[in-house]
């Protein structure tokens, strides 16, 4: 004798309920996902900033390529910094870069644990000199370029 | 004098009846001593049996009450429904999870990668009883502890957008508890698990969000311990390249 089994529907296409076979509900993430959340906004914000650090990279590589050039390359790049697109361009990546900087050393305890004997050097430590490195090698380079 | 009341907007899926899910609304009284779930037990005793959802300890161990609570991923034994006024307060299942019937998520996802990184001791050669204990020093077990504390909740899961945008990550807790036992001094099975979770679905996975490390009720910080099993992943190559010979 056969079971009697779920109630039939044979004019339906669509998925059917039936008994040990649950029919799952299942979403997709909209590609605008991060705007939902401040904190999502600033994951993205600080993982955008990479192409800032590659902006600034890219244009320290191309002054030394000027360099190679001649005096009279090297001096109209020079001259193109100048310009207000230059300038804009050049605070928008600064203020990103400070940002990604910020995040990620705010970050650096995460990653490293530190141990000296039994006691574990606090975060807190190992933030504050990530960021006293950043300065000395910053005032390193002011004095290299301003002193020059 | 009449009581307060607040309104739950409580997500239903019923798959034998609807193919989207629906909110409905239910008013509860507001009661100072009541958390969310204390709500949906009310729910479900004097409104609505039909209500579906887990729960168990109701007191933040047994991990199994986790919801979306105004699309935060938070234990309901321990979100006081006070803290949500005037509300409506929208409670949802935990994102991220394909959802059975209402409240309720199937977690099979977790259960098989919880079970691929070997959340237990391993060691080469088992010592002989007679031996005596493994022992540890406070220390040791410091360095492992915060791991340990981990209920297997899933509200990290529910918070990770790598996991909700690339369902084949490992996830968090798997990875964090992979750590516990690296760091136990008893154990001897991290180049098993660095096997697993080096692949592409492991630890170079996640982008440190964080928001696992701080939705997390037990302070375990997934998000650390991912990124140290990165810093020890790297070591590991470098040391590989730079001498080979060596294991």
């Amino acid at each position: 004798m056969s079971r009697p089994g779920p109630k039939q529907h044979p004019m339906s296409h669509a998925t059917r309920y039936r008994k040990y076979h649950p029919k799952l509900y299942r979403t997709r993430m909209p590609i605008f996902w991060w705007v939902r959340r401040w904190t999502h906004v600033r994951f993205i914000t600080r993982e955008l900033t990479s192409v800032f650090v590659a902006f600034y990279a890219i244009e320290l590589l191309f002054l030394l390529w000027t360099l190679t050039l001649g005096q009279e390359a090297y001096d109209d790049f020079l001259a193109w910094l100048q310009t207000p697109l230059a300038l804009a361009l050049n605070t928008i990546a600064f203020l990103m870069i400070l940002y990604h900087s910020i995040t990620w050393f705010n970050l650096a305890p995460k990653a490293l644990v530190v141990r000296v004997g039994e006691v574990r050097i606090p975060p807190v430590a190992i933030a504050g000199l990530n960021y006293a490195g950043w300065v000395v090698l910053s005032a390193a380079l002011a004095w290299f370029i301003l002193s020059a | 004098m009449t009581q307060q009341t607040i309104a739950l907007e409580v997500f239903r899926y019923r798959p034998e009846q609807e193919h989207e899910p629906t909110f409905q609304t239910y008013e509860v009284p507001l009661r100072k001593d009541w958390v969310v779930l204390d709500a949906l037990n009310y729910i479900k005793d004097e409104i609505d049996g039909t209500l579906t959802f887990r729960w168990s300890c109701r007191m933040g161990v047994c991990g199994s009450c986790g919801m979306m609570i105004n699309g935060t991923p938070v234990l309901t034994c321990a979100a006081f429904l006070e803290t949500y006024q005037p509300g409506p307060v929208r409670i949802e299942p935990l994102a991220n999870f394909p959802v059975v019937r209402d409240l309720v998520i199937l977690m099979s996802d977790f259960m098989e990668k919880l079970g691929r990184v070997k959340p237990w001791i391993m060691t080469d050669k088992e010592k002989p009883v007679a031996e005596g204990e493994y022992l540890q020093t406070p220390t040791q077990l410091a360095d492992f502890k915060q791991y340990s504390m981990c209920i297997n909740c899933m509200l990290c899961y529910s918070a990770c957008p790598v996991y909700g945008l690339e369902p084949d990550f490992i996830g968090p807790a798997a990875i964090a508890l992979a750590q516990r036992y690296n760091l136990d001094s008893r154990d001897e099975g991290n180049a098993e698990r660095m096997e697993v979770l080096s692949q592409d679905d492991g630890i170079w996975q996640c982008t440190l969000v964080g928001e696992c490390s701080a939705v997390c009720p037990k302070a375990v910080d997934p998000a650390g311990a991912i990124q140290r099993y990165k810093v020890a992943s790297t070591n590991d190559w470098w040391r590989s390249k730079l001498m080979p010979w060596g294991k």
